[in-house]
């Protein structure tokens, strides 16, 4: 079995933005959608104060709340544990959107551009079926998928990887297969300690967060 | 960090999917359901059974077409019945044709069906307290009390309504002024009993919210209804007493949920248990 999931290093995380930029161009998200974003978190009072740049996005639970709400049947989880949304059948009812612990999903009701006329690669991109219903972080399942048709493997060469990843300046951001013991995920869960966010709902992220050596 | 960036941020924010319009299938499908039980359980006939049962309906009906209005694919609602094995949205939108026909069935005359009309909007309203409770990402709503809560506030709401509408019909059942006394102090018990269980949990705004509701529900919803009650039991000659109550049971009520909706619906925000060690000599 596979289980793809994420990691963000936040010991690496320099707060760059460069994820959130990549899975914008990758997935031509429309201005103020960014399925993968980086917090800016700041912890305590001057002159004791830590900061953490943390990303978030769709954890792809391994319960997904989202899936169970969805009245449609659209939202649905792959055998891989990839939670995605099929955009013919969504309603945008945004039940799924309320249900997430994450505040991962988007809903645009019109399209929208960067400047009042959009640009030809905006043009181009835009996706009418995407309009009106329910979006989200997909760990840009279409390259993992076309990856491993012709071989590759997710986590470890960049055509089979997340955009995100691929961007990252730190290395903060590493994907594989839980599933595999000597994947590079496995391993630095193994090497570092962890957590995952909001653990106590039970829903299982698929999404990891290094903060300290084992 | 500025209020126009906070959605951004780690803190708990209002939520935003859900408007006016989602509460308004939340207050009119409770109050609407509620209307059609009291009229099962008034044993009228007549315009005294259809009144209300039409009432009812159109409650409901009203509701849904409001969340109708929310979808962001309308011509596609029918998708909304596909998931019933885990949707309570799916659930509750089963449940409301039926309960819609046969709520019309009685209001024109069949009135045995009034019975099953008030089984079937028990569960209608049952379904959007399990919708509600269904949304993990909102602890004011994520709560097991929120069912029972929005079932018992339907109810003191579609009774005391049904009070209003008797005001005009002439209907009377006066076990029904009891039974709406009884209900709501149920209700103001319920919420009293949600409120200690959400404690301090809830994000500072949300629980401001959520207490100011609460005094209305306790004075409006239910000191002042019951004290109205009371005076209608012994001025039996003064049904508007009995509808002022009804109609005050029934605003709160409405006043409760929006509140929760669209005042009380803030996230989750996001939090780490754990800092990044960083600087540490390897």
């Amino acid at each position: 079995m596979t289980r793809w999931a994420m990691i963000a290093d936040l010991r690496r995380c320099v707060g760059c933005q460069t994820c959130t930029a990549s899975c914008r161009h990758a997935n031509a998200t429309p201005p103020g959608v960014q399925w993968r974003r980086v917090l800016d978190m700041e912890v305590g009072e001057y002159p004791d104060v830590k900061r953490a740049f943390v990303p978030v996005g769709c954890q792809h639970c391994e319960d997904p709340p989202c899936m169970d709400v969805c009245p449609t049947t659209a939202t649905k989880q792959r055998a891989d544990g990839i939670v995605t949304i099929d955009y013919d059948l969504c309603i945008g009812c945004a039940y799924c959107s309320v249900a997430c612990p994450y505040q991962a999903r988007y809903k645009t009701l019109r399209a929208t551009f960067a400047y009042a006329t959009p640009m030809a690669s905006e043009t181009t991109r835009q996706d009418d079926a995407t309009l009106a219903v329910a979006t989200k972080c997909t760990f840009c399942v279409d390259r993992i998928d076309a990856g491993v048709a012709a071989g590759r493997t997710p986590g470890v060469d960049p055509e089979a990887t997340p955009a995100c990843v691929n961007a990252c300046i730190s290395q903060a951001l590493a994907f594989g297969d839980l599933d595999d013991p000597q994947s590079n995920v496995s391993t630095l869960l193994r090497e570092n300690r962890h957590f995952r966010m909001h653990e106590e709902l039970g829903t299982g992220p698929g999404f990891y967060y290094l903060w300290d050596r084992a | 960090m500025s209020r126009a960036a906070a959605p951004y941020g780690p803190n708990p924010w209002q939520q935003r999917h859900w408007d006016a319009r989602a509460a308004a299938n939340f207050v009119c499908g409770g109050m609407g359901s509620g209307l059609i039980v009291a009229a099962a359980l008034a044993g009228a006939f007549g315009p005294a059974l259809a009144a209300p049962m039409g009432v009812g309906v159109a409650l409901i009906a009203l509701g849904l077409a409001s969340v109708f209005a929310e979808l962001g694919r309308p011509l596609r609602a029918a998708n909304v019945v596909i998931n019933p094995r885990t949707s309570w949205m799916s659930r509750e939108a089963l449940a409301a044709p039926l309960l819609i026909a046969c709520a019309l069935a009685a209001a024109a005359g069949y009135a045995s069906l009034a019975y099953i009309a008030a089984a079937l909007a028990l569960v209608f309203v049952y379904c959007q307290g399990r919708m509600v409770q269904a949304s993990r990402g909102i602890p004011a709503w994520r709560d097991p009390w929120v069912p029972v809560l929005f079932v018992a506030s339907g109810l003191a709401e579609g009774f005391g309504l049904w009070h209003a509408v008797a005001a005009f019909t002439g209907a009377r059942a006066a076990w029904l002024a009891a039974a709406l006394g009884v209900l709501l102090v149920v209700r103001i018990v319920l919420y009293r009993g949600y409120r200690r269980q959400l404690g301090k949990a809830l994000h500072r705004d949300a629980a401001a919210a959520l207490d100011r509701s609460g005094r209305i529900l306790l004075w409006a919803g239910t000191l002042v209804p019951l004290a109205l009650l009371a005076s209608a039991a012994v001025l039996p000659g003064a049904p508007w007493l009995a509808a002022a109550a009804g109609l005050l049971a029934a605003a709160t009520g409405a006043g409760f949920k929006a509140t929760l909706v669209l005042r009380a619906g803030h996230t989750q925000g996001f939090a780490l248990p754990h800092l990044p060690v960083r600087g540490v000599a390897s």
